[in-house]
């Protein structure tokens, strides 16, 4: 690009010797009107079509007053929203309580498994079987195991609290996805920086704990972060053991008025939580592409 | 170098295997004290993987290696002892990316040796400020040109003040911009009496810096000498064809 630059120079130019003949930068280049709008043009029109024949279709269906007025009903749904609101604030809780309970958990089963050495090997062992059994259960099937079946065993001196089983399911079903996550995470870290670190004389655990455990979670924190968004989501499984999270309410609302708008409400909460958390997710996992772009130039 | 008194570093018989694979066929080498070895050979011939059994960082099969007499598999090195006295800088630098420079350097001084943090980071300042860094502490190491993170590499390898240097191709990654600017740090070290196993495809500069050069193939060493008699009229027909493709690539 430069030795052009240089060559063009060298030529008598147009443009007014000012300094010293160089070309200018090329102009941002001209479209015209036809261009510019014709694509906007389509994209516009092609969109409404489609969205618009699908109201459309949707609309014209024989039944569609009746779901209107069951699902849609504005009024229904600003007269349910203070008690899912409540709901929702439940929710909330429980997603950020077990968000950093999954996460240490999750390390933690991660590097159990990873631990080297013979004596380490029922450790290992119980992490695999831990990772295996419980990401292969529906986390529906967890809720309603924990939630009704631990507190139906009365133990004494544990809590029997369906809120409290229906998070612990939530966590221990999340932290072995989750551990699968960190282990990929560590296995991914180059080999050359455990050499580094051996040859510096670090002992296994300040290797993972100085070299590997960082980068792990570094390398990780997209994947996590869209855990974190798929866990919100799951907290209203919650609702099957009577928990009164959003959609346990608008079960209650909808069962007192005959009508589906609170569900509608709820969904609305979800999305308004979800939806920006998926964008951010986005954003960390574009700025960590341009990191590792950066660092393997 | 007299043949009384004990060298600081003796490889002897050392032979090695990757599966049933033979990577280091009987290796004896032995490295006088401020001495500078440089190894050179074809990719393959076992120079890194020798230099990787000299601080253990890879088992070897028979035969042993001793610093000043002692074997490095001596229990009285301990766990740490031997990473203290031989150093390693590896070709990729293999600097902690989430650390800055100083925690870079100060990581083994500190959890390792347990010094004290303002005294790592003193001995640290000085040996940046030897190397031409000072001023880099506080950056990470993706902030640095390659050059740069090679040095502080260097650095980390010195903070423990060792008696061995091992150098596994540390300019092979670099721009050839670059270059220089670590093999000065080398010709410094030299010049302090720093004792170096020196694995390198610069041959230039290991003309310039080693005392002796040994040329392997095939996991032996095939010859070993003053670094004109090797590089300039070696004995061993394979040295003299590696030499050879060395010249036509334009690299001696």
């Amino acid at each position: 690009m430069s030795t052009t630059a240089d060559t063009d120079a060298a030529a008598p130019g147009e443009h007014p010797p000012a300094r010293r003949a160089r070309p200018l930068p090329p102009r941002a280049e001209q479209v015209s009107a036809r261009d510019r709008w014709l694509p906007i043009g389509i994209a516009v029109a092609s969109t409404v079509v489609v969205f618009g024949g699908l109201a459309r279709v949707i609309t014209a269906s024989p039944t569609w007053p009746a779901i209107r007025a069951q699902f849609f009903d504005v009024d229904e749904m600003l007269a349910a929203l203070p008690q899912v609101w409540a709901g929702f604030l439940v929710n909330m809780r429980i997603w950020a309580v077990s968000l950093v309970l999954i996460a240490v958990a999750g390390l933690g089963v991660a590097i159990l498994r990873s631990l080297p050495g013979p004596w380490m090997a029922p450790v290992r062992v119980a992490a695999v079987v831990y990772v295996d059994l419980l990401r292969g259960m529906p986390a529906l099937l967890l809720v309603l195991l924990f939630g009704l079946g631990v507190p139906a065993l009365d133990i004494p001196g544990l809590p029997s609290g369906r809120l409290f089983w229906g998070t612990t399911a939530l966590v221990l079903g999340y932290a072995a996805y989750t551990s699968d996550v960190y282990r990929a995470g560590m296995q991914a870290v180059h080999d050359g920086q455990r050499a580094a670190a051996k040859s510096l004389g670090l002992t296994e655990w300040q290797i993972l704990r100085h070299a590997i455990v960082p980068q792990a979670i570094r390398n990780v924190t997209p994947a996590l972060l869209n855990l974190a968004v798929a866990l919100q989501k799951d907290v209203a499984l919650l609702s099957v053991i009577g928990v009164r999270e959003a959609v346990r309410e608008a079960q209650i609302y909808t069962s007192r008025t005959f009508n589906f708008s609170s569900m509608v409400t709820a969904t609305l909460l979800f999305l308004l939580a979800t939806v920006p958390l998926a964008r951010f997710t986005d954003r960390v996992a574009r700025r960590d592409q341009e990191r590792r772009l950066q660092r393997t130039r | 170098m007299s043949a009384a008194t004990v060298p600081k570093l003796r490889v002897d018989d050392v032979t090695k295997y990757y599966g049933s694979t033979l990577v280091l066929d009987g290796v004896d080498l032995d490295v006088a004290d401020h001495e500078v070895v440089c190894l050179i050979g074809a990719s393959g011939s076992g120079k890194s993987t020798l230099l990787r059994c000299v601080n253990r960082l890879e088992p070897f099969d028979h035969g042993r290696i001793m610093l000043d007499g002692v074997s490095v598999d001596d229990p009285s090195f301990g766990r740490t002892g031997l990473c203290r006295r031989v150093a390693i800088v590896f070709q990729a630098f293999n600097l902690f990316p989430h650390k800055t420079v100083l925690d870079n350097v100060t990581l083994a001084p500190r959890r390792v040796h347990r010094r004290d943090r303002a005294e790592a980071e003193a001995r640290a300042h000085e040996l940046l400020e030897r190397l031409g860094l000072d001023g880099l502490a506080a950056k990470y190491p993706e902030q640095l040109s390659g050059g740069q993170q090679q040095r502080v590499a260097v650095v980390r390898a010195l903070a423990t003040d060792p008696d061995v240097l091992l150098l596994d191709e540390v300019t092979a990654a670099l721009d050839p911009e670059l270059v220089g600017g670590v093999l000065d740090v080398i010709r410094d070290l030299k010049a302090g009496g720093m004792t170096m196993m020196i694995v390198t495809h610069e041959m230039a500069f290991a003309r310039d810096v080693a005392d002796r050069v040994a040329f392997l193939d095939g996991g032996r060493i095939v010859e070993v000498g003053p670094p004109d008699r090797v590089l300039r009229d070696p004995t061993e027909p394979r040295t003299r064809a590696f030499l050879q493709r060395i010249i036509e690539a334009g690299r001696l």
